[in-house]
C-alpha cells in the first residue's frame, strides 16, 4: 500500500493516482456538485486503505470534496459497505434473507461459522476472513449465495464453500 | 405458447449477449437512429409508450408513458433521467441479469427516454455490490460512446446526451426514488417528502424522471415493434412480457421473461414445479413487501398487475418466492420482519420503532416465548406503521405481517400455545437472533 497523504493542501491529498480517480468521478456530475462523488470516493479510499475507513481518511475526503466532515461521516455510517474499523483481508458476506433461507442458507451459515471458528461480525485470528450476515444481494435465483470480496458465489453447498475458501490465498 | 424472452432478454440466445455487435443483430440502436434522424416529436414517443400499456417494473406499476408526460420537457435548464438499478427487494434479481446480458438495450432506452423528456444527462444508480453488472454496463457505455450514441450532437442530430454509472453502497432504502436522489447527491439515503415529486423537483432540484432498469430496457423494443405488438404480448392494461424471478422451493429457480397474464400454474411449471415430494403452501408474488398468497388462490391467479391485485397482493417487481409445505410461516415472517427493521432509514418514528417491535415480537413467538396477545399486538403495530410514514418502506414492513397472520393465523397460534413449530423441521431449531 502506498502511503497516502491525509493532511495539507487539497492538491496534495491521497496519492496522484487516487486524485486522478476521484477527479474522474467528480467530472461526472455538474459543476458545484462534487459531493455526489462521495460514495464512489469512499469505495476507492477504502480499497486503498486495507478495506476500511479511518477518521483522518474521511476528514481528508471532506476537504477534497469541499464537504462538511459530518456529511462524510453520515454517508460512511449509513451505508453497509463501508467499514469503520480494521477488518479481515477478505470479506465474506452471506445472504440469509428469505429466498436464501428457503434454500438452506442456515446450513451454509453454520458450516461457515464452524469452519472459520468465528461468528457473524467476527474476524479470524489470522486476520484472513471477516464473516458477515447480510441482506438480499439480488442473486436470489442462485440461492443460497455469498459475496466474497467482489465475487458472487451461488448455489452454495458445504462442499462448494470449502472449495471457495481453499481457493483464497 | 408464446415465445419467451422477447423483450429485455432478447439477446440471451447469443454466446456473448452483451456485446454491441450482438445487440445490433436484434435491431439494437435502430430505433434511436430513426428517432434522431426523423427528429420524432417527443409527444409521439410518449403516446406510443402510453399505448403499449408499459407499467413500471420496479414495484409500483405506474404507467410509464404517463410518468414521462409529467416532465416539463420544454422548460429550459438541466433535466435528468435516472435509472433505478438499486435492486434489493428480497427475491428480486432481474435487473442484475439485464445489465449483465443486455446492457446496450438499457443504454438505448435511457438515451431515448432522455430525448423524450428533454434531458441531456442520465445516471444509472446501480447497487454497490453489483461489481459484475457495473463492469458490464461500463464496458457497454464505452462501446456506445465509441459508436457515437453518447456525447455532443449525437449522430449529427444536435441532441446531446451523457450517461454515467453511479454506485450505491449498501442500503435497501435507496431503491425508493427520492432516497436514491439523495444518495446520488452524496447524502445518506433518506426519502424526501412528496410533493414536490421528482418531475418538478428531482436531482439537484431539477426536473427528473426515475424509472426501473427493466422499464427503460423495454422501451427500445416497444418502439421497434410498435405499441400494439407490445400490448398484445400481455393482456389489456398489462402490456408486454415481464421477467419473473422464480425463487425458493422450485426445481429450476431462474429468471423467466413471460407474457403478462400467464397463469401462475404455467409459470411454476416453467420453473420445474415445486420440489419433489412436497406440496405448494404459499407464494409471495412480488417480493418480500407484497402480501403472501395461499397456494389454492395462487394456483388460480394470472401473473399480471391486475390479476395478482385480484388475488389480494401485488405484482411488485415480479419476484415470486415459492414456499412448499416444509416452510414454517413464523420463521419466514421473522426473517422478513428483521429485514425491514435492519433497513429502516430511521427517519420516521412509526417505521424506525415499529419495525423493531414487529421483529422482536415475531422473534419471541418463533423462539417459543410468544404471549397470547401477541398476534393482535402485531396487527396493531403494523396498522400503526401503515400509511404513517414518508415512504413506502413502512407499508412494506406492515404488509407481510398482516397477510401472514391473516392466512396462517393457526400456525402462529400453535407456536404460542405449544412453544414449537407445527411444521416438521429438517434440523432442530435453536434460539436464533438476527443482527
Amino acid at each position: 500500500m502506498t502511503e497516502m497523504q491525509l493532511t495539507g493542501p487539497r492538491e496534495q491529498l491521497f496519492t496522484a493516482d487516487i486524485r486522478q480517480r476521484l477527479d474522474s468521478w467528480i467530472a461526472k456530475y455538474p459543476p458545484g456538485q462534487a459531493q455526489s462523488a462521495v460514495i464512489p470516493a469512499l469505495h476507492i479510499l477504502q480499497e486503498h486503505h486495507d478495506g476500511w475507513l479511518s477518521k483522518p481518511l474521511m476528514q481528508a475526503l471532506a476537504v477534497y470534496l469541499d464537504m462538511a466532515e459530518i456529511s462524510v461521516y453520515e454517508v460512511a455510517t449509513f451505508y453497509t459497505m463501508y467499514e469503520l474499523e480494521p477488518t479481515g483481508r477478505h470479506k465474506i458476506n452471506l445472504c440469509t434473507n428469505i429466498s436464501c433461507q428457503l434454500c438452506g442458507s442456515e446450513k451454509i451459515a453454520s458450516h461457515l461459522q464452524r469452519k472459520l471458528g468465528i461468528g457473524f461480525g467476527e474476524t479470524t485470528s489470522d486476520g484472513k476472513f471477516t464473516l458477515r450476515e447480510v441482506e438480499c444481494l439480488g442473486a436470489c435465483v442462485g440461492a443460497p449465495m455469498l459475496l466474497l470480496d467482489k465475487q458472487y458465489h451461488e448455489h452454495l453447498t458445504p462442499a462448494k464453500v470449502d472449495a471457495i475458501l481453499d481457493g483464497v490465498k | 405458447m408464446q415465445q419467451l424472452n422477447q423483450v429485455c432478454f432478447r439477446t440471451l440466445h447469443f454466446d456473448q449477449p452483451w456485446t454491441l455487435e450482438n445487440y445490433r443483430k436484434v435491431g439494437g440502436y435502430k430505433v434511436l437512429e430513426q428517432i434522431l434522424g426523423d427528429k420524432t416529436r417527443q409527444e409521439d414517443i410518449i403516446e406510443q409508450i402510453k399505448n403499449s400499456a408499459l407499467r413500471g417494473r420496479g414495484g409500483a406499476g405506474f404507467p410509464t408513458g404517463l410518468k414521462w408526460s409529467f416532465m416539463p420537457r420544454k422548460m429550459p435548464g438541466a433535466k435528468y433521467i435516472v435509472c433505478n438499478s438499486d435492486e434489493g427487494e428480497p427475491g428480486t434479481c432481474k435487473d442484475r441479469d439485464i445489465m449483465r446480458y443486455n446492457p446496450h438495450q438499457l443504454i438505448e432506452g435511457m438515451i431515448i427516454a432522455g430525448y423524450t423528456i428533454g434531458a441531456e444527462a442520465g445516471y444509472n444508480y446501480i447497487r454497490g455490490e453489483f461489481y459484475e453488472p457495473i463492469e458490464r454496463f461500463e464496458q457497454a457505455l464505452v462501446e456506445a460512446r465509441e459508436a457515437g450514441y453518447l456525447g455532443k450532437n449525437i449522430l449529427g442530430s444536435g441532441f446531446n446526451f451523457e450517461l454515467h454509472t453511479h454506485p450505491g453502497a449498501g442500503a435497501y432504502i435507496c431503491g425508493e426514488e427520492t432516497a436514491l436522489l439523495e444518495s446520488l447527491e452524496g447524502k445518506k439515503g433518506q426519502p424526501r417528502y412528496k410533493p414536490p415529486f421528482p418531475a418538478g423537483y428531482g436531482l439537484y432540484g431539477r426536473p427528473t424522471t426515475i424509472n426501473n432498469t427493466e422499464t427503460l430496457a423495454s422501451v427500445p423494443v416497444i418502439l421497434q415493434h410498435g405499441a400494439d405488438w407490445f400490448h398484445e404480448l400481455g393482456t389489456p392494461n398489462n402490456g408486454g412480457q415481464k421477467i419473473f424471478c422464480m425463487t425458493g422451493h422450485v426445481n429450476k429457480p431462474g429468471n423467466y421473461e413471460v407474457p403478462l397474464g400467464m397463469p401462475f400454474a404455467e409459470l411454476l411449471e416453467l420453473a420445474g414445479g415445486v420440489r419433489e415430494g412436497h406440496q405448494l403452501k404459499a407464494v409471495i408474488p412480488g417480493g418480500s413487501s407484497t402480501p403472501v398468497v395461499p397456494a389454492d388462490v395462487m394456483m388460480q391467479t394470472e401473473m399480471s398487475y391486475d390479476g395478482i391485485g385480484k388475488a389480494g397482493s401485488m405484482l411488485g417487481a415480479g419476484s415470486v418466492i415459492v414456499m412448499d409445505d416444509s416452510t414454517c410461516m413464523v420463521k419466514a415472517l421473522e426473517r422478513i420482519a428483521y429485514f425491514y427493521y435492519e433497513e429502516s432509514c430511521g427517519q420516521c418514528t412509526p417505521c424506525r420503532e415499529g419495525t423493531g417491535w414487529l421483529y422482536r415480537v415475531i422473534n419471541r413467538i418463533e423462539n417459543g416465548q410468544g404471549q397470547q396477545e401477541d398476534l393482535d399486538r402485531l396487527i396493531d403495530v403494523a396498522e400503526n406503521i401503515n400509511g404513517n410514514t414518508i415512504c413506502a418502506l413502512g407499508d412494506a414492513a406492515a404488509a407481510p405481517v398482516i397477510s401472514f397472520i391473516k392466512h396462517f393465523r393457526e400456525e402462529f397460534q400453535y407456536h404460542i400455545d405449544h412453544g414449537c413449530c407445527m411444521v416438521e423441521q429438517d434440523e432442530p431449531q435453536g434460539l436464533r437472533q438476527y443482527g
